[in-house]
């Protein structure tokens, strides 16, 4: 055997093996669009994922409400009521803090900043139910604040971390330019660090939303009114409330719920891989 | 005049510390306060409705005594044995074969990493009941080899295998680390280790694992602390069971916080993981001078 055919032969093996892993990584996904357009019995006796007589009855039902308080469309909204001043406040005050961080010099400025680092590694387990009993005790149960009201203070401080990193391999010339030109600090960030950020922050933002949008135990801990329930305690919800299990219904809800961080994610993909090549994201 | 010039000085000096309060606020707030007050908790009966009556340390002889709660540890440690080097040996293996100049690496990095955005989703977890179902999709396929097929929810094995099995394959994020670090590595090495006639095997082992070990160590320690969490898949698709084989301590947290109203028992149970994550991390990063590789630049 010469080493071109060796060489070729490797090959062949690599993508062999690439899209033997991509296909199994997938399909489930595939199969999952596939079974909202099946009944129950054709879901449970074909692994393939084409339907055969296809029905829609899945999708029907799908937005039908439950107990007249909520339906699906109603429970997405609701997440999006978290998500959207999430992100917003995430961006300003991860930035706002890894501006501090990361371009000034004052007192007990390495103190502070090795206890933001070691929040990183503060488990959320740990805070869930003292942190409920002091929102209890504020009176923010059942209400959107607990999930939404920390962003402000820059509580994910895995952001700020991220930003600081991003903020490192930015030279420093054009802050110093636009302050011998009277920029004060703050129009120093605002027209001059934010522009160069802008990719990162929109890598930020991205993750915050995915994170957002599936965050479970959040909502499940906070919220006990059904009108403000969010989709995943939604689904959640249908998924175990339902007798005599209709499949094709909740996997049609489940498929509807999961679009809209779909299109987030190939419309920026990139933007994505770049996020985590250089934070070393979480997840 | 002069108090202003004394004000103005201050911040001039101490600007950076103005744009750390809000973070500072919420640090005080919604992190220490909470943490050091579950501690205190955690030394009392306290219940949401009845409050405290009683204080000691019960809630940490219960822990270590009751033995549903010394299960849920147990448990809770060989899902994350499991779990943790499957996914990085696996997002590794993955991470270096991309690494190959194959045309079509991107398409198949975005297929690979689509589990990662969407795994931790409720829709997931949903789709994942389905697929192990008895007569789900995983079964149709083991019957297409002629095996018998499996009731996967109903044994202790099969149940934990599941819970892993749908974390292993939320690889996608730990393998663009790993693509961003092997990028990193020389071409040269391993120029010079082919011509010396080593194998793409032993190339692997002997300079790709070497050379990325900080990043290795990195993904090793969030993941450990990621598992040891670990909370939707349990609670959401094997539901703890069957008979609590894959009952995570999370979920004993969850259900004694705010099932049962116990916020005693839950902030000690919560605690005792704390310093299970941490003995861990603090071991991670102790035996990293052993076998992660910073580079030569320690003088040798």
């Amino acid at each position: 055997m010469t080493r071109e055919q060796r060489r070729q032969i490797s090959t062949v093996l690599r993508y062999t093996l690439l899209i033997l892993v991509g296909i199994i990584m997938v399909y489930p996904l595939i199969w999952m669009v596939g079974a909202t357009f099946k009944t129950n019995s054709e879901i449970f006796t074909s692994a393939w994922f084409w339907p055969k007589n296809p029905v829609f009855d899945g999708y029907n039902e799908a937005f039908k409400s439950y107990g007249g308080k909520i339906n699906l469309i109603g429970s997405m909204l609701n997440t999006y009521k978290i998500v959207i001043p999430k992100v917003i406040f995430t961006i300003i005050s991860a930035t706002v803090t890894a501006y501090g961080f990361s371009r000034f010099e004052f007192k007990g400025k390495g103190l502070w900043f090795s206890l933001m680092l070691s929040t990183l590694f503060l488990p959320q387990v740990v805070l869930n139910a003292p942190q409920y009993i002091m929102f209890n005790k504020w009176g923010w149960t059942d209400s959107y604040l607990p999930l939404v009201v920390p962003s402000l203070f820059a509580a994910d401080t895995y952001f700020v971390f991220m930003l600081v990193q991003f903020l490192r391999g930015i030279p420093k010339e054009l802050e110093e330019a636009a302050k011998i030109d009277g920029c004060n600090s703050l129009k120093t960030l605002w027209y001059v660090i934010v522009p160069m950020l802008k990719p990162s922050l929109v890598s930020c933002a991205l993750f915050q939303f995915m994170w957002t949008s599936n965050d479970f135990q959040g909502p499940l801990i906070y919220i006990a009114d059904m009108k403000k329930y969010t989709n995943s305690i939604y689904l959640r919800m249908s998924m175990d409330g339902d007798t005599g299990f209709q499949w094709n219904r909740i996997l049609a809800m489940s498929l509807i719920s999961i679009i809209p961080s779909l299109v987030v994610f190939f419309l920026a993909q990139d933007s994505f891989i770049d996020g985590i090549a250089a934070g070393g994201v979480k997840g | 005049m002069n108090k202003k010039s004394g004000f103005s000085k201050f911040l001039s000096e101490n600007i950076g510390f103005l744009y750390i309060i809000p973070w500072l606020i919420g640090f005080l707030a919604f992190k220490v306060y909470p943490f050091g007050s579950s501690l205190v908790y955690s030394f009392t009966n306290y219940d949401l409705f009845n409050g405290i009556s009683k204080t000691g340390i019960m809630n940490y002889q219960t822990i270590f005594t009751d033995s549903d709660i010394v299960r849920a540890f147990l448990v809770t440690f060989k899902y994350a044995l499991f779990d943790v080097p499957l996914k990085l040996a696996f997002a590794l293996f993955i991470a270096y074969i991309l690494n190959f100049k194959l045309k079509g690496v991107n398409f198949f990095r975005t297929a690979y990493y689509i589990p990662s955005i969407l795994g931790g989703s409720i829709a997931i977890a949903i789709l994942w009941r389905a697929v192990f179902n008895t007569d789900g999709l995983i079964n149709a396929v083991v019957k297409l080899f002629g095996a018998e097929p499996i009731n996967w929810m109903a044994s202790a094995n099969g149940a934990l295998f599941v819970i892993v099995l749908l974390r292993v394959w939320q690889f996608g994020s730990s393998m663009v680390i790993f693509l961003a670090a092997l990028k990193g590595v020389s071409e040269d090495l391993y120029e010079a280790a082919s011509i010396d006639g080593a194998t793409k095997w032993t190339q692997f082992f002997k300079i790709t694992v070497p050379m990325i070990t900080p990043i290795i160590f990195y993904n090793l320690v969030t993941q450990l602390c990621q598992a040891f969490q670990e909370f939707n898949g349990p609670f959401l698709v094997t539901k703890g069971g069957p008979n609590g084989a894959t009952t995570l301590i999370s979920m004993l947290i969850y259900n004694n916080a705010f099932l049962r109203h116990k916020m005693g028992m839950a902030c000690a149970q919560a605690w005792v993981l704390f310093i299970i994550c941490g003995v861990m991390t603090v071991i991670a990063f102790v035996s990293q001078k052993k076998w992660v590789y910073y580079g030569d630049d320690d003088g040798r």
